[in-house]
């Protein structure tokens, strides 16, 4: 609840979803006129998810990532400017230019990458979870998954053997309704993923995943269990993403007004600036302050994308064990 | 020296003597220890074939039993290696690579160059393959060829117990993903192995045996049937250079083209399946980097291109053997 972060807490809170908002809103500008190469995966919509978690996370801690990434990049500290520049596929990205949106990683900041397998992150993180208890220093791992994922066989097993191993291990279902184009009613056997956590042997929470307060409060209680030696625990957001799976697509799978309804209810930003400012604890004015420095942070870090060099023939055959 | 054990004891001490020396190194597999959770003993297997036995009890909390999972522990492993940790995951046999591939190719071998340089992820896969045990088709295979073809991944295949310590010591020390291939048949095959520490680099073949007339590189189990061949060979006035690459990936190209240019002849065996593999790859490189040197066509001497049969009649037709090499030798050193 608000009562555990003090104001630059929720500045920090606002300013990091403001980042994540005005990064894809700008990625999906560009794309639309054909400079960006590629796929590329917006995370619009879900900001609160990634923020209320990663807000509880220090540098030490990891996370695993999906190939809607980006959200999960920035409220782990990523570095924006670079993460712009790896989507242009330049020499300057956080991985120069040779991972992409679908592969941003920085394991200097524990960000362990956005991952173009479905389920991938799931493994990952319990390595590095045992790695945190063996070590014993009380780091955490976090895995960022969706309804797809939810269904793939890899994160069973992670689940399972996160609750054999009794890892510090948080598995974060983001549900945004969709599995590319199939809606996660269809393709998710339970009513809720979160039921799933009980064949699992570990808790199963239900958040609203547009509501940054109840994640952070819901993410705090796990990562804080874990930090302790309590083990994992599932926590299923509800939400919903404003954009196709990929930029490009036309989401006819989608009912008219859906996501226009969504941004007028329920819009994580928009009740956070409700809730903060109803009580006089943050003024407007600080919000649009930080709305303003993020477009110009923004603006910034495109032009510079725009600007930066490309790998060069010499790039392709280097960070790669053995070569021909 | 003088001390000889198996190639089986070879392992264990490797990875015993590398977890003495360092504390991050971990084992995790399938029954690693065996009896986790049960009522008997708590190191009840080391393993299906008693590779890690006794290492649970000398490095407590560093051999971890793992549920039948391996998406979920060799990916593990991974992430594990991510994070500061040297893991040596056990995928029981190469075959199940078919349940975690993902982990292995897309994950571990690509962080490095998908990263941009920034990731480091030294995980041990180490693995049983190979034909003998009348294991049959999902039990036998010799799938080093496939991580070969993955750039990213290095390929240790030892034929001898001294090279599976020292390889197996390097590719601990390696901070690259490295895929360790243990060919079950050869688990009791002794051999001298100094009792200290010592590396076998990765990429340096090893001349197994001198010979002008025909080059054998030979992978794996199939180095003993070429010297097989080969002792055989010599008493009939044909003297052949036997190759064990050693390492598939990097494989050391210039020991074998080296050997071609002086024989003109090349027969190449290994156990897989014949087509893109590892012998195909192989005659490959020298008929391209060494067409001029040759005097007559490359022999590939492999299994056939069938699944591995568990009839002991037909397994044993199925194993390239001493004899198949000595006729391919012979058509080498014949051919007109």
């Amino acid at each position: 609840m608000s009562e555990t972060l003090n104001r630059e807490g929720l500045l920090e809170a606002y300013r990091t979803m403001r980042t994540i908002r005005e990064f894809e809103e700008r990625v999906h500008n560009d794309f639309a006129t054909g400079e960006i190469p590629g796929f590329v995966h917006l995370y619009a919509g879900e900001e609160a998810s990634a923020t209320g978690v990663c807000m509880h996370l220090r540098g030490e801690d990891y996370i695993a990532s999906t190939h809607r990434g980006h959200g999960h990049c920035i409220a782990k500290g990523v570095d924006p400017v670079g993460m712009m520049a790896e989507i242009w596929g330049r020499a300057t990205g956080t991985c120069k230019g040779k991972g992409g949106s679908m592969h941003i990683a920085d394991l200097g900041v524990g960000m362990l990458g956005a991952n173009g397998i479905v389920g991938g992150g799931g493994p990952l993180i319990c390595g590095t979870a045992l790695a945190s208890k063996l070590r014993g220093d009380k780091t955490v791992g976090v895995c960022f998954f969706g309804d797809g994922a939810s269904n793939q066989g890899t994160i069973f097993e992670a689940m399972n053997l996160a609750t054999v191993w009794n890892l510090p291990a948080i598995f974060v279902a983001e549900n945004n309704g969709y599995a590319e184009a199939t809606s996660s009613t269809f393709s998710v056997a339970c009513d809720n993923i979160a039921d799933r956590a009980s064949a699992f042997g570990m808790p199963g929470v239900i958040v609203d995943g547009f509501d940054f307060f109840a994640v952070h409060e819901a993410a705090g209680e796990a990562i804080r269990r874990a930090r302790e030696g309590g083990g994992p625990t599932l926590i299923e957001m509800k939400l919903s993403r404003y954009y196709g799976h990929f930029e490009g697509d036309q989401q006819t799978y989608r009912a008219d007004g859906e996501v226009q309804k969504l941004r007028e209810t329920k819009d994580c930003l928009m009740q956070f600036r409700k809730r903060v400012t109803a009580n006089g604890e943050i003024t407007n004015e600080q919000l649009d302050a930080i709305d303003a420095e993020i477009r110009s942070l923004i603006d910034g870090s495109v032009a510079k994308a725009k600007a930066d060099p490309k790998p060069g023939a010499a790039d392709l055959m280097t960070d790669v064990y053995v070569s021909y | 020296m003088a001390r000889k054990i198996t190639y089986q004891q070879a392992i264990n001490e490797a990875l015993d003597q590398e977890m003495g020396r360092d504390k991050t190194v971990i084992v995790m597999g399938e029954d690693n220890a065996g009896g986790a959770g049960s009522p008997g003993e708590d190191d009840a297997w080391g393993g299906v074939l008693g590779v890690t036995k006794g290492l649970y009890h000398k490095h407590p909390g560093r051999v971890l039993d793992t549920p039948i999972s391996e998406s979920g522990f060799i990916g593990a492993a991974v992430g594990a290696a991510c994070n500061g940790m040297r893991p040596v995951a056990e995928l029981m046999f190469v075959d199940f690579m078919g349940v975690c591939f993902d982990q292995i190719f897309n994950q571990a071998a690509k962080f490095k160059y998908m990263f941009g340089g920034k990731a480091e992820t030294p995980v041990v896969i180490r693995t049983m393959y190979g034909a003998g045990f009348r294991a049959a088709a999902q039990h036998s295979q010799c799938l080093y060829n496939i991580f070969t073809h993955i750039p990213g991944l290095k390929v240790v295949v030892p034929s001898n117990p001294y090279d599976a310590k020292g390889l197996l010591i390097q590719s601990i020390r390696d901070n690259d993903p490295v895929i360790f291939m243990e060919h079950k048949v050869l688990y009791t095959m002794e051999g001298e192995v100094p009792e200290e520490l010592y590396t076998v680099p990765f990429g340096e073949a090893a001349v197994v045996r001198e010979g002008g007339d025909v080059t054998i590189v030979a992978i794996g189990r199939m180095v003993g049937f070429a010297q097989e061949a080969a002792a055989s060979l010599q008493k009939q006035g044909i003297h052949c250079e036997i190759i064990d690459p050693r390492t598939t990936s990097p494989l050391d190209e210039d020991t074998i083209l080296e050997s071609v240019e002086n024989t003109g002849r090349l027969v190449v065996v290994d156990e897989s399946n014949p087509r893109c593999s590892m012998a195909s790859d192989i005659a490959g490189i020298v008929a391209q980097k060494a067409f001029g040197a040759l005097k007559a066509p490359i022999e590939q001497v492999t299994a056939p291109h069938v699944p591995v049969p568990f009839s002991d009649a037909l397994e044993d037709l199925y194993i390239p053997n001493a004899a198949a090499i000595e006729a391919a030798v012979k058509r080498v050193k014949e051919y007109r």
